[in-house]
């Protein structure tokens, strides 16, 4: 026994890869096995299934794990059979070989944390399997191969009733010789076969995630030395240094976004669990649902998909659950037995876009109101005056389940709030559209990475603070002090193009002492939740990437500030956490709801079919339009940072050399041409230009305009006739007719006709970025 | 020699305070501090201590002595906690002294306020006291 238990620590190294190996082997079977069931003839799923547990079998064997072993042995059993052609595959089966694979999972948890194999009782699913397996026997008579089926129930009933690992191990050894021998070589044959269809990368290897983690936290440092190394070196004349400096700066932004690279995965890795997911809820609720995926490869950092995991989950089993009807009411409502549920993930203004989108009975608003005022949510009178809208968002309302019935699989009154509090505690949101009889679509946004994030760098009573980007709507400067700014019962608003924003002055909010000295006001706006409000500071300074450091536990309790940061300077700046500011200032409070309710309400239904559209001129007083979804963020240079490679304008932008498009060019004005000489004098003149950023295949293009107009929220009838290239349609906005940039075709067009010089240029820096990384494990 | 008895020693408001070497991770000038809105007093603010970010925690509002004359500024002394390092901030800089393990006495009956909970006990040195300062206790501001 102590002999045994000194080999095991010696071998833990050994199980830790055994562990490793066996889930990503069993993330496959899962998928394998739904796969097969809607393809039986799928004979390389079998194979590799077959091997998948083989091997588990096998290497357990080794390690001494008995119960596994025996367990993993029926199930090979079963397999083998399947894989031959002599036994056809079926629900049952495919449940029962579903029960194995948890079953074998939950052991392998319980190796990992506890070092035994638990006491889990299997005694039942290898009954089953055994007779699964006897059951295509008996149908087939002519199959001679003898079953050594009652071997391993027996077996198996004897591990669940042994106690100590020494007897486990001895009763694992005796079902050695009882294993029929032609499994290894059918295994041999199974990898044969397989290897051929199932391709794993070869160019990847697995590296701790610790030790990422520690590279991330090194290379934040090296940003930061870098920075300041930048600031000293730009007060020095020696051209040698000069030029180190300038390599330093290149090698480390490249350095940053490589290391940043390896802790991203493709969501499809966290996806591959849900196929598994939906087949067991829809045979649980007697549904059909069909799963499609859509952007599997969309990266996510690491931490986030572990964030986001348990949400995504659980909204998965809802939409079956809750949202796709059973097959009869399906087609009463005219509608395929079979229920389709859509994930889709993208990149979208440097976020994820995740969506569940369901073809099921949607949401009902009246059903939602009555459900919660029968559970005190909400009053009668206040159900009466909500927006369908509204209604339907409160199923995140904390306490709220819209089961008619308790199910097994959801409805226990945790639900929506979870999630949506969990996806914004990573900084993201949730937001929910459905139509009754048609669907329901969730709509998950979360940032790509929590590591370094892109802030706005204010100045509040002397000192810096960093505003995490996702949060930030709009800037909003007032010339004059308090000009615009009413009071209502002591609590300034501002109006903002109808709409009242709620203001806290951040000086006050923090209880800073040196009062602004700047004349007017500079009014962020921001998001926190549903809400909006406006925080008010002295100066506005610039955005930054911020590499974000955790407080320290003397400071954990501070609700406003979510972490801190080093500035360029080697100053800390501290990171204010947009929703604890919200609430700590009552934002959200009752008074500010009402008002917010009430914008809701004048908005109306046709929100769902607003858009948010970002409004600039060209020349000549062109009104031109683009979603603002598209834009990823809209900058200032100085014109005499403007330079030309090739035929093409660029500037440096974050490290990289960004093309420029003038926009009166490219949309093939003839008279623009003519006009570019005559501006020159002007555009001197405004030593700035404004551009807006747009991201096109992960590099940033930059789109020139003369001035940016406002930012608007507006629905719009779009003319699509008589247009000419490169925009998609006209539109009446604020009085004045504005046409609608395609901004996809604009940039697809100017790239391809871009000097060639310009264009390596730009793809080189993307090539060695796309260089192959090594994928966390 | 035996590194238990051994003492970075400091002074604040004229006492001469002392925690174990071991526990010290290094003693620094006075570093520019960022001031944190809305923490307990007890907070000195943040310090950059090459890229890691250290809480600072202000000694004489711990032990519930007067505020430094505004001028004078504070020293670094980063200890080693369980949840990373913190720094005390100290008027001055002693030496680094070996104690005879004998001349222990616990707190005196007469140390009175918050200081007293802090302090471990007290060496008679020749001429003078050192208190041992517990430095988990004295990092502990919540």
């Amino acid at each position: 026994m102590r002999e045994r238990e000194r080999e095991e620590m010696d071998d833990f190294d050994l199980v830790k890869e055994f562990l490793v190996e066996s889930y990503e082997n069993l993330d496959r079977l899962d998928q394998d096995f739904i796969a097969l069931e809607i393809d039986p003839t799928a004979t390389e799923k079998l194979a590799s299934i077959f091997r998948t547990i083989h091997t588990i079998k096998g290497t357990c064997g080794c390690l001494g794990f008995g119960k596994l072993e025996s367990v993993a042995h029926v199930g090979e059993n079963l397999l083998s059979r399947l894989r031959d052609g002599t036994l056809g595959i079926n629900t049952e089966i495919t449940t029962a070989l579903l029960k194995l694979v948890d079953a074998i999972r939950e052991i392998l948890h319980s190796i990992e944390s506890a070092q035994t194999e638990g006491n889990g009782d299997y005694s039942a699913l290898c009954a089953t399997l055994v007779r699964l397996n006897q059951a295509g026997t008996a149908a087939e008579a002519d199959h001679a191969a003898p079953v050594p089926a009652a071997e391993p129930i027996a077996v198996s009933m004897a591990v669940m009733e042994a106690p100590a690992a020494v007897e486990v191990h001895a009763v694992a050894e005796a079902a050695h010789p009882a294993e029929d021998d032609h499994a290894p070589k059918a295994a041999e044959n199974a990898e044969k076969k397989a290897s051929s269809g199932d391709s794993v990368a070869g160019n990847a290897i697995r590296v701790d995630v610790e030790l990422l983690d520690k590279l991330m936290t090194l290379v934040g440092e090296l940003v930061l030395a870098r920075n300041q190394v930048l600031q000293h070196t730009a007060a020095q004349q020696e051209p040698a240094l000069q030029r180190t400096a300038q390599r330093l700066n290149l090698i480390t932004t490249e350095l940053q976004e490589g290391v940043m690279k390896t802790r991203m995965q493709p969501i499809g890795n966290l996806w591959n669990k849900f196929p598994r997911v939906v087949r067991d809820v829809a045979n649980a609720c007697g549904k059909k649902v069909r799963l499609e995926m859509d952007g599997r490869e969309t990266e996510l950092d690491k931490t986030i998909i572990e964030a986001i995991k348990d949400p995504l989950t659980h909204v998965i089993r809802n939409s079956v659950d809750h949202g796709v009807e059973a097959p009869e009411k399906r087609r009463a409502a005219g509608k395929p037995e079979e229920g389709c549920l859509l994930m889709r993930a993208f990149h979208e203004g440097g976020q994820v876009n995740i969506e569940i989108i369901d073809d099921g009975k949607g949401i009902d608003p009246a059903i939602i109101k009555r459900k919660a005022v029968e559970k005190g949510l909400i009053t009668a009178d206040q159900a009466a005056r909500m927006s369908e809208r509204e209604a339907v968002h409160l199923v995140f309302a904390p306490g709220f389940s819209t089961a008619e019935k308790i199910t097994n699989v959801s409805g226990r009154g945790v639900g929506m709030d979870v999630v949506k509090t969990n996806i914004e505690k990573i900084g993201g949101t949730v937001d929910i559209q459905s139509r009754v009889g048609e669907g329901t679509t969730l709509r998950i946004k979360i940032p790509l990475t929590l590591a370094i994030i892109p802030a706005l760098i204010v100045t509040s009573g002397g000192e810096r603070f960093a505003i995490p980007q996702v949060s930030l709507l709009e800037l909003v400067r007032l010339e004059e002090k308090e000009a615009g700014i009413e009071l209502i019962n002591g609590t300034p608003l501002y109006r903002l193009r109808g709409n009242l924003l709620p203001l806290l002055y951040l000086n006050r909010q923090l209880k800073l002492t040196n009062a602004s000295k700047a004349s007017g006001e500079n009014i962020v706006v921001l998001r926190a939740g549903e809400r909006q409000f406006g925080l008010v500071v002295d100066q506005i300074n610039d955005t930054e990437e911020i590499v974000v450091k955790p407080l320290g536990k003397q400071l954990k309790s501070q609700a406003v500030f979510a972490g801190t940061t080093i500035m360029g300077d080697g100053g800390v700046a501290l990171i204010l956490d947009v929703l604890g500011i919200a609430q700590s200032a009552n934002v959200m409070s009752q008074h500010t709801d009402a008002n917010a309710r009430t914008a809701v309400h004048q908005n109306g239904a046709a929100s769902a079919d607003k858009r948010t559209l970002l409004l600039f001129r060209l020349r000549d007083e062109e009104r031109m339009a683009v979603p603002l979804s598209a834009v990823a963020r809209l900058e200032e240079f100085d014109r005499a940072k403007i330079e030309h490679a090739g035929n093409q304008f660029v500037v440096q932008y974050r490290g990289k050399i960004m093309p420029l498009i003038n926009l009166s060019e490219v949309l093939g004005d003839r008279r623009a041409k003519a006009r570019m000489s005559r501006r020159k004098k002007t555009e001197s003149a405004a030593a700035k230009a404004q551009v807006v950023v747009y991201t096109h295949q992960g590099q940033n293009v930059g789109l020139l305009v003369e001035w940016i107009v406002d930012v608007i929220d507006e629905q719009i009838d779009v003319e699509t006739s008589g247009v000419r290239p490169g925009v998609l349609g006209t539109a009446i906005i604020k009085g004045n007719v504005t046409e609608l940039l395609d901004v996809s075709a604009i940039v697809q067009k100017a790239l391809d006709t871009m000097g060639p010089r310009a264009a390596a240029a730009c793809e080189l820096s993307d090539d060695l970025l796309s260089e192959p990384v090594a994928r966390a494990a | 020699m035996n590194d238990n008895n051994q003492y970075c020693t400091f002074l604040v408001d004229g006492l001469l305070f002392g925690v174990g070497v071991k526990v010290v991770q290094e003693v620094i000038r006075y570093q520019q501090m960022t001031m944190v809105p809305l923490a307990p007093r007890e907070i000195g603010g943040l310090i950059n201590l090459r890229g890691q970010i250290v809480t600072a925690v202000e000694l004489r509002r711990r032990l519930g002595l007067p505020d430094r004359a505004d001028a004078a500024k504070p020293m670094n002394v980063v200890v080693r906690t369980e949840e990373g390092a913190v720094s005390l901030l100290v008027d001055e800089i002693g030496e680094v002294v070996s104690i005879d393990p004998s001349t222990f006495e616990p707190p005196p009956e007469t140390l009175t306020g918050a200081a007293r909970a802090l302090i471990d006990g007290v060496y008679k040195l020749k001429g003078r006291l050192l208190l041992v300062l517990n430095t988990d206790k004295a990092v502990n501001v919540c």
